[in-house]
């Protein structure tokens, strides 16, 4: 076989020689672990595995410590390992009604059933870098008291206890006879369903959808959201194989969930109404679950007949542009040579400069 | 082009542990075949495809990758060439992915290639019928840049109605005295569907018309695939009184004297000394290797194909590479 080789294949190997040294920096320092970065950098991994469509935090954890901690990178070779795997099928959808709460708060009721329950959150935490935890020994084992009462085991959705009174527009009914959209099969169509812009959002750059969801916020569109709900812990995933013909359950995974409850003055066809706006992430990423639900909910402006005038309602833009890997990679092939169109353009540029010329010493004539 | 080889291979297990033959699963590269022949059928015309993420950044020939993986088999030939060259860094890589996926056969030698993988040229040398080239499309939309939305120019294809860009080109004219583009020059292909040629010079552009070999484009971000079958008319858009013109060098290659091909600037020193060389490195070889010179001499070809980093190594094909000693 003849293979042909040339000097280029050799810079690149050695640059994979450098990168890896510098990935491990001081031989002296021991080598982080897989475990330490599942245990101790839950958050970077929660947002690896959401946004690299890949619940395995072994798999997100190597990607993090292969990526030196470079998140979208980490995200980038996630998505590469999972679209080889095999698809088995769809398992049901989660019932987050269900959840095995361990945060849940509203911010449109001050109390409601199943109480707010603060759970673990940097929310209220002063950002005063805390000096114990720069000892080498660390800052010991904190260890939050037991709760006098568990957690109310009937916890019902917000949106669930206004739509009691038809307050708020009801949940699209799960409908067996459409499949679920998947993009990572199908490429995207347009004008986009909302399984398919919410698979997109679920999936999107977290930086990208917070900046839109803010901007919905100042004025750049928006309807003004509550945030109705959100809430984080653990769900069953259940998965019905055919051969069965009913579900079993197959395992858990901790999820974070938005439902924002927004304002809505209704059209011809529908009363004035709350509308819904949602976000949904593995593992612990409320940031991107507010964001994704403020997106959600702008993007509802073609189905709800508002005007689309600002970038969070356009999902051509939304939708094209949220992909991190995506855009990582465009960004970054402009490192690739562009030698030929570069000298077509100094040539045109040339040409052009001497027509200039030309026509001025002309007209000074 | 075998299903049969590829899947006997997989079996096999021949290429890089782990991962199936050419990388990609059988179903993957069915749906994607599938896609190919859609766009056969209709030239020019994109058709959208289910694009699997790839081991390479978007951008970096994933479109491409696929396409050649769905159709490569195992007695392939597969040559990768970026800017005309087969040893730019990411046509190695690309080479490196297959030889290591696939287990493939590799050349540099245009005419002994099955399959011709590009960025941004068409090779110099002739192909002929039974090869195919696959080009790296990194936006395959050519209404793009005057229409950002997919809905319209969707709806600008369907209807074929293309005055959006014969404007646009009418404003060069008017604003610069010709058409100031001078790479993804948009062609009419079969006269009906208006395509993105990718950004290969215009140079290139008419090598395209009445190809012998099957053209595929593959776009992995955006998600497109779309094809010029063997044979088929490929206009470079123009006006009557402005006819489509290519790039002209008053230069020929410093180092193989070619008159006709796509030069590119090589820059010698800070006051503005330069010379010219064929972007296509294995075609400047050949010309070199059967005694062909320019205006350099044979110890300055010598230095800069050094400086270059470029083929130094003892062919074991006894094709190429003896030029510059």
């Amino acid at each position: 076989m003849y293979v042909a080789v040339k000097g280029g294949e050799e810079a690149i190997l050695n640059s994979h020689k450098l990168i890896a040294e510098e990935r491990r920096g001081d031989p002296a320092v021991p080598e982080l672990t897989l475990t330490q970065i599942k245990e101790q950098m839950q958050i970077a991994v929660d947002r690896v595995m959401t946004e690299g469509s890949l619940y395995d935090r072994d798999l997100a954890a190597l990607a993090i410590k292969q990526a030196q901690g470079d998140l979208v990178e980490a995200i980038f070779l996630l998505r590469a390992y999972r679209t080889t795997l095999t698809r088995f099928g769809e398992t049901l959808p989660i019932d987050t009604a269900k959840m095995a709460v361990r945060r849940r708060i509203s911010a449109a009721y001050k109390d409601l059933p199943g109480g707010q329950v603060l759970g673990p959150s940097y929310d209220y935490t002063h950002r005063l870098l805390d000096f114990a935890l720069a000892a080498e020994e660390g800052a010991g084992e904190p260890q939050a008291e037991e709760a006098a009462e568990t957690v109310a085991e009937a916890m019902p959705r917000v949106t669930e206890i206004l739509n009691h009174e038809g307050l708020i527009e009801e949940e699209i009914a799960l409908n067996d006879e459409e499949p679920v959209a998947d993009l990572t099969r199908e490429p995207m169509e347009f004008p986009a369903d909302r399984d398919m812009r919410l698979q997109n959002l679920a999936r999107g750059d977290e930086g990208f959808l917070l900046a839109l969801g803010y901007s919905t916020q100042r004025g750049f569109g928006g309807n003004h959201p509550f945030a109705g709900e959100i809430r984080l812990g653990e769900v069953a995933v259940e998965f019905a194989p055919e051969e069965l013909g009913f579900a079993i359950e197959i395992g858990e995974i901790t999820v974070s969930e938005c439902q924002m409850i927004n304002q809505f003055a209704g059209s011809a066809e529908r009363p004035p109404q709350f509308t819904r706006g949602y976000g949904l992430a593995f593992g612990h990423c409320e940031r991107k679950t507010m964001a994704m639900a403020l997106v959600d909910r702008a993007l509802r402006a073609r189905e709800l007949d508002e005007v689309i005038e600002y970038p969070a309602q356009d999902e051509e833009f939304v939708l094209y542009h949220s992909d991190n890997v995506e855009a990582s990679g465009f960004v970054q092939h402009l490192k690739l040579p562009h030698y030929v169109d570069f000298q077509s353009e100094l040539q045109l540029i040339r040409s052009l400069r001497r027509r200039h010329t030309e026509e001025t010493l002309e007209a000074a004539e | 082009m075998t299903t049969a080889s590829a899947e006997k291979t997989a079996e096999n297990g021949a290429g890089e542990e782990g991962y199936n033959f050419a990388y990609l699963d059988e179903q993957t590269k069915r749906m994607i075949r599938r896609c190919i022949l859609k766009a056969v059928a209709v030239p020019g015309y994109q058709v959208p495809f289910g694009g699997r993420e790839m081991p390479l950044p978007y951008g970096w020939g994933t479109g491409g990758m696929q396409v050649t993986a769905s159709i490569i088999g195992h007695d392939d030939t597969l040559k990768v060439i970026d800017q005309g060259a087969d040893d730019t860094t990411n046509a190695v890589n690309i080479r490196r992915f297959f030889a290591r996926t696939a287990a493939v056969d590799t050349t540099e030698v245009t005419a002994e290639a099955s399959i011709v993988q590009t960025r941004h040229r068409v090779p110099e040398d002739p192909m002929t019928e039974g090869q195919i080239l696959v080009y790296q499309v990194p936006q395959p939309e050519p209404l793009r840049k005057l229409e950002p939305r997919e809905i319209e120019c969707r709806k600008m294809h369907a209807y074929k109605e293309y005055g959006l860009m014969q404007v646009s080109l009418y404003e060069d004219i008017a604003r610069f005295g010709e058409i100031a583009t001078s790479y993804s020059y948009p062609v009419m292909v079969n006269d009906r569907y208006l395509m993105s040629p990718t950004p290969i010079p215009k140079f290139d552009n008419p090598k395209m018309h009445d190809f012998p070999a099957l053209q595929l484009f593959g776009a992995g971000r955006e998600k497109r695939i779309y094809a010029i079958p063997p044979f088929t008319k490929v206009k470079s858009l123009d006006f009557d009184d402005h006819p489509f013109e290519v790039q002209q060098w008053e230069e020929n290659c410093a180092l193989c004297g070619a008159e006709d091909t796509f030069l590119d600037e090589v820059i010698l020193d800070d006051r503005g000394g330069k010379m010219y060389v064929c972007s296509d490195s294995h075609y400047c070889a050949r010309r070199r290797a059967e005694g062909h010179r320019g205006t350099l001499s044979d110890s300055a070809a010598a230095a800069y194909a050094a400086a270059v980093g470029a083929a130094d190594r003892p062919s074991e094909d006894g094709e190429s590479a003896e030029w510059v000693t």
